[in-house]
């Protein structure tokens, strides 16, 4: 896990987006999803963009090692293969620290998120099933003697299907 | 703008599926044969991971393959969540309304907490300064209008974990530290 790493950290590991190659802007506009379902996909994608397998796999690489992307893999759809939510907390200031610690010590949790609010912990349970879930929000209030907010996904109107970068 | 999902159903994934599921979703390896790396890892072939992954996709288990960006270090440094208070009756119309707004990324309804959260409407919204977030959370609530019976931003101010969205193992235990 990341720990308390303040953005300001993460700001620092990052490349920068001024450096992107040409291959390496395509990449990440043009393949946020449809990579290809073939043997040979970095390959694939070569042949789309007018590249080499070598080249793609080492500015893909290059990417995930700048962190610029988290990495190249499936993204799930919510409640289709097992349950999640997003649950919120308000902590007390001096007590966040050790509460959010707390919180991402579950394999279950996958994001946390300080938030400039009153509710100021935010982070995704994601489990087996809708009692899994509720059981590591149930286990988490009993640890931490504060209540979790469950507000699960009722309805989704946009899921994340990639994003248009600007680069400017 | 794609078809809205709707209520998802959950769907039983086999042993096999959910092997599948964890190991793309973690990272494809960078390597010429990424499936057939995969399929080493858990004990298949290539052809039957291929296979199960079309399937999942089709299915709408997995919603995507690709770079996922990490916006944060792409430039993106002002992550707003905004939520919104509006009808219930009017929930679905304006969702949909507002998920078609190219800048938002995520858009759902969830359950209110009242008093606390008075909010059923969340539409997640990226940009390059916090200037260009308010400017577009603006537009949400001009198409809103008088259905925006109150609404709040709240920026990220730390992430303190994130990984891959992932699906737990059936064996995976809530952690006992």
């Amino acid at each position: 896990m990341a720990g308390l790493a303040p953005i300001a950290e993460a700001d620092r590991n990052a490349a920068g987006t001024a450096a992107l190659s040409e291959l390496e802007k395509r990449l990440l506009d043009e393949y946020q999803h449809g990579f290809p379902l073939s043997p040979r996909p970095y390959r694939d994608i070569a042949r789309q963009i007018d590249s080499d397998e070598t080249t793609v796999i080492a500015a893909l690489d290059r990417l995930t090692r700048a962190g610029l992307i988290s990495r190249v893999g499936a993204v799930v759809t919510p409640h289709k293969a097992g349950w999640s939510t997003l649950a919120a907390m308000a902590v007390p200031p001096r007590r966040l620290e050790q509460v959010a610690d707390l919180v991402s010590s579950y394999p279950e949790v996958n994001h946390n998120y300080e938030r400039a609010h009153r509710l100021n912990l935010w982070f995704v349970v994601t489990g087996t099933d809708v009692l899994h879930v509720r059981s590591v929000l149930k286990a988490i209030e009993a640890r931490s003697g504060l209540a979790v907010l469950d507000l699960p996904l009722v309805e989704a109107y946009r899921l994340d299907l990639g994003f248009p970068l600007q680069w400017d | 703008m794609n078809a809205p999902a709707g209520t998802p159903s959950p769907r039983t994934l086999d042993p096999l599926d959910r092997l599948i599921v964890v190991a793309t979703q973690a990272g494809l390896p960078l390597s010429p044969r990424p499936y057939l790396s995969v399929a080493e890892q858990i004990g298949s072939t290539e052809e039957e991971v291929l296979t199960r992954v079309r399937h999942m996709l089709a299915d709408g288990v997995i919603r995507r393959i690709g770079a996922v960006p990490n916006h944060y270090a792409l430039g993106y440094r002002a992550n707003g969540m905004s939520v919104w208070n509006v009808p219930d009756a009017r929930a679905g119309e304006l969702g949909r309304r507002v998920g078609a707004l190219a800048f938002v990324t995520h858009c759902y309804r969830r359950p209110r907490h009242p008093p606390l959260w008075p909010y059923n409407l969340f539409a997640m919204v990226h940009g390059k300064s916090r200037d260009e977030v308010e400017e577009k959370v603006r537009q949400i609530a001009a198409l809103l209008n008088a259905d925006d019976l109150g609404h709040d931003v709240l920026y990220s101010t730390r992430v303190l974990k994130k990984t891959g969205l992932r699906i737990a193992d059936k064996e995976e235990k809530p952690c006992s530290a």
